[in-house]
């Protein structure tokens, strides 16, 4: 039977369309479902008070400020390295075969499995640095898994600078370093900062990494320095699910840790949607 | 090649050679450049024309395994020799692209760049810089308004005029336009004309075309170059009504090009 090309094309609009229907319902009712089962669990002790009567009552405030601690000491290890790598590779390395061979690896690196990042902490930071079951062996750990995709961001959102622009601020007799500072860093800015998003959720939400590197099974208290031990949300909500003595109560509270993991991660997306588009209105 | 030795030689070429790894650009060019002369630079694509205005503020060194022999004196002095500091020579040897390029920020923020990376704060001095250098670029009264906009709002003509104001702000002794109104409408490229004109009285000028009626309207001397050689250079006038070599002239007459 002959399809008539209008009608073929009404045919993969409504294709189309049905996709996008269908990634949106996917996202829709997660968000639904998460909030939905964890909004119960919200009141005000649960933020704040520490985990009571075996993690049945109480709340869930040090995994929270534990969470908190891993990413922003993963962010503070990973954005300056990662940032730097891609000045470096778009604008000082010799275009060559081991600048290729770096790319290579870094693109590599972001496709190793977290659990093996985990076992990597714990043999170089845990146990060779001797930094012990820390926020700061878990915070480097995560810092070089999220590392790769800063890299990626960054030297994605660097090289898309114009050459024309670099060419206007060298002939107006500005050096190297002024030039990427002033001109090709806030061209790139939005780039970069859509890599750190995707980090922070990246950081936010592994488990397996800070495993045997961060996270402790149960805290009586906040975390006192970097140093200590720490509960962290995603493994809170794992142990949640897999140990204890009532799986009813329980499920609640893990509902409750993954609707508080989920607004960090959106608040940190909104707040970057902000700075990108007060940069557009700037600069745009 | 003419007689007229009156004219203080501000760049001189000195049997330059240049190359693009193992390509050779430019064969032995030897030009003198008058201050307070607008030299045009024309010639079919590939010619070498962009090439050599490229090598008068070095923008050819950010090409990485290009190599150039030979001297290319700015007053006298070769710009490739080991103590030219090239921060300082393209603050003297300014440049306007082929197509408009204004920072992604504000009309101002764009004009006082030049100023800011030479380490300059005196915010009275910059104002005065910045509005004297959009005065003479005949850019003012359009946008004295809208100092705080961004520069991306403007159009094409203004666009480039605010790249040539950007360049007159840290006081140039050349200024070279490297196709200036090859992306502007007529009006626009008619502006910048008048404006080139206008600025020869401050300034040395080499200007790169592809448009045989704009070199012929705006400059003083021609180079016509083919094949990275440069093949006659004269007085535009000259060079125009009686060329001397039979390329020039079926360049001028449209036989190819």
């Amino acid at each position: 039977m002959m399809i008539k090309a209008v009608n073929a094309q009404k045919l993969g609009f409504a294709a189309l369309f049905a996709c996008i229907i269908i990634a949106l319902l996917v996202l829709g009712s997660l968000i639904y479902f998460i909030f939905s089962n964890g909004i119960s669990s919200f009141s005000w002790t649960f933020f704040t008070d520490i985990p009571r009567k075996s993690m049945t009552a109480g709340g869930v405030g040090p995994a929270i400020i534990g969470t908190i601690y891993l990413v922003l000491g993963s962010i503070i290890v990973s954005v300056p390295l990662g940032v730097i790598t891609a000045i470096y590779l778009c604008e000082y390395s010799p275009k060559n075969v081991i600048v290729n061979i770096i790319r290579l690896s870094v693109n590599n690196l972001a496709g190793v499995p977290s659990v093996v990042f985990g076992l990597f902490g714990l043999a170089v930071f845990v146990k060779l640095f001797n930094f012990h079951v820390s926020i700061l062996s878990g915070s480097l750990t995560l810092g070089i898994l999220i590392l790769p995709g800063i890299i990626s961001a960054s030297y994605e959102a660097i090289i898309a600078v114009p050459q024309s622009l670099r060419e206007a601020s060298y002939a107006l007799g500005a050096t190297q370093i002024q030039t990427i500072g002033r001109i090709v860093l806030p061209s790139a800015l939005p780039g970069i900062l859509t890599g750190i998003i995707l980090g922070v959720g990246r950081a936010a939400g592994e488990t397996a990494p800070i495993l045997f590197t961060a996270a402790t099974f149960y805290a009586r208290s906040y975390p006192s320095s970097i140093m200590s031990d720490t509960m962290a949300l995603p493994y809170h909500i794992y142990v949640l699910m897999t140990e204890g003595t009532k799986p009813e109560i329980q499920k609640m509270i893990a509902y409750g840790c993954a609707l508080i993991l989920l607004i960090l991660v959106l608040a940190v997306s909104a707040i970057a949607i902000y700075l990108r588009q007060r940069q557009r209105r700037t600069y745009g | 090649m003419d007689n007229n030795f009156k004219e203080t030689v501000r760049v001189k070429a000195d049997n330059i050679n240049f190359f693009y790894g193992s390509k050779k650009a430019l064969n032995g060019i030897n030009m003198n450049i008058y201050a307070n002369k607008v030299t045009a630079l024309i010639g079919p694509s590939g010619c070498g024309k962009s090439t050599f205005l490229r090598l008068i503020n070095r923008m050819n060194d950010l090409v990485s395994s290009s190599r150039v022999e030979g001297q290319l004196l700015l007053d006298n002095k070769n710009i490739f020799d080991k103590d030219i500091d090239v921060v300082e020579l393209r603050r003297r040897v300014g440049m306007v692209f082929q197509k408009p390029n204004p920072f992604p920020k504000s009309i101002y923020e764009n004009m006082a760049y030049g100023l800011e990376i030479k380490g300059i704060k005196d915010k009275k001095y910059v104002d005065e810089k910045v509005f004297e250098s959009l005065k003479k670029a005949a850019l003012w009264d359009e946008i004295k308004d809208r100092l705080n906009d961004s520069a991306l709002r403007l159009s094409g003509g203004q666009q480039q005029r605010l790249c040539i104001a950007r360049c007159l702000v840290v006081e140039p002794e050349v200024i070279l336009f490297d196709e200036p109104c090859a992306s502007l409408d007529p009006i626009s490229t008619r502006k910048i004309e008048e404006l080139i004109i206008e600025l020869k009285q401050f300034y040395t000028i080499v200007i790169v075309t592809h448009n045989m009626q704009q070199a012929a309207r705006v400059s003083d001397y021609t180079a016509f170059m083919y094949l990275g050689d440069l093949i006659e250079f004269g007085q535009t006038e000259k060079l125009f009504t009686v060329p001397k070599d039979k390329r020039t002239e079926e360049y001028l007459t449209g036989k190819f090009g």
